[in-house]
């Protein structure tokens, strides 16, 4: 099998390698720097917002800015701990304007 | 109208120097009055790959802040009459490179010289964000290997929001990919990023290929600009360059690996 593979299927070559690596570290890099200065301060008010109501950890959420076609969107991804919905509504303290 | 063109890369070491002074030299050699400016303030080197280190009296941040004017610190290269030299300060003051001095002295600069080519430090700090600040053109020199790919592809993303033209909704900083110590053997034999990948990586216009050369090491050595050696691969893909940028068609040279006649084998250097 080995012999076999070693004619048909030639070893990609360390460019190719390089290339592929720099093509997924520049698209994550480029979503990333490109994206606008409020984007993590949404990120806070979004998770005080939230936690109000149910249960989430600091880092249980996502917040991107893309672009597909001639749209662009806005993606809020939030993981509910649990499943937890804290009862009785919003907490006390979290009642204050000031988030 | 006078145009800026930066010199920049993000990464050490790719041959910012070695091209701002390749550059300037092929741009007075064309007839364009130039001047090549030091940006790296407190690592000065332009001076010495120019050939004029014991030439400078007054440098950048003298003339910013008023000590000296602009003609005195000016040095005009003994090689051609088109082309000079602003050296910068050694100085270990990190802010010794205010903006409003730098655009002061940029508008003197543009009423005297056609060409204002800035060599940018490394980085993306202070020294690397001011030499960009005020730039028309910029040439990303970009090594085939991946590091320098992706420090390119930030300062790619710094021109197009931290640039004058950006702040002002003014049309974008026209970019420039510059490939250099280029090694077609090795690039043949798959070790080595293709002048291709790079461009589909960076999408950005190719300006220029320039390939790994014994000649570019010889020209810093000797205090000369590469391109005033005729011989040098390095030299000639230097001047084609300078011709694409000035709105000539050019083949890219170089790109290839070349056939070595068996005499140049036996007798020849590169």
């Amino acid at each position: 099998m080995g012999f076999f593979r070693a004619l048909f299927q030639p070893k990609r070559t360390s460019a190719q390698v390089a290339k592929e690596r720099l093509k997924i570290v520049l698209a994550h890099e480029r979503a990333s720097n490109r994206a606008p200065d409020f984007l993590p301060t949404l990120q806070k008010e979004l998770l005080a917002v939230v936690g109000r109501y149910v249960e989430i950890s600091e880092d249980g959420i996502r917040v991107t800015l893309g672009a597909s076609g001639g749209t662009s969107t806005l993606e809020i991804n939030i993981e509910i701990e649990g499943g937890k919905v804290k009862k009785g509504g919003p907490s006390g303290s979290a009642l204050s304007p000031a988030v | 109208m006078a145009k800026v063109i930066v010199v920049t890369s993000g990464k050490g070491g790719v041959g910012k120097t070695t091209t701002s002074a390749a550059f300037a030299a092929g741009l007075a050699l064309r007839g364009h009055k130039t001047v090549v400016i030091d940006f790296d303030v407190g690592l000065r080197n332009l001076d010495l790959v120019m050939g004029c280190e014991r030439r400078v009296v007054f440098d950048f941040i003298n003339v910013i802040n008023g000590d000296a004017n602009l003609n005195q610190a000016l040095i005009k290269d003994k090689r051609h009459d088109n082309l000079f030299i602003f050296p910068t300060s050694q100085t270990r003051d990190k802010n010794a490179l205010k903006r409003e001095g730098v655009e002061r002295v940029m508008e003197e600069l543009k009423q005297q010289f056609e060409y204002i080519i800035c060599d940018s430090p490394a980085g993306i700090e202070h020294g690397a964000i001011t030499a960009l600040y005020f730039a028309d053109s910029a040439i990303i020199v970009t090594n085939p290997e991946v590091s320098s790919v992706r420090d390119s592809d930030r300062i790619i993303g710094i021109l197009a929001s931290k640039s004058r033209r950006a702040e002002r909704n003014e049309p974008a900083v026209d970019v420039h990919l510059l490939l250099t110590r280029y090694d077609p053997v090795r690039v043949a034999k798959g070790e080595m990023l293709a002048v291709d990948d790079v461009k589909e990586i960076l999408s950005i216009p190719l300006l220029g290929v320039i390939p790994e050369s014994e000649s570019v090491l010889r020209a810093s050595n000797t205090g000369t600009p590469v391109v005033f050696d005729e011989e040098s691969p390095a030299g000639r893909a230097y001047l084609d360059a300078v011709a694409r940028f000035l709105g000539e068609q050019r083949e890219m040279r170089f790109v290839t690996p070349q056939r070595r006649s068996f005499f140049r084998a036996l007798f020849g250097r590169v």
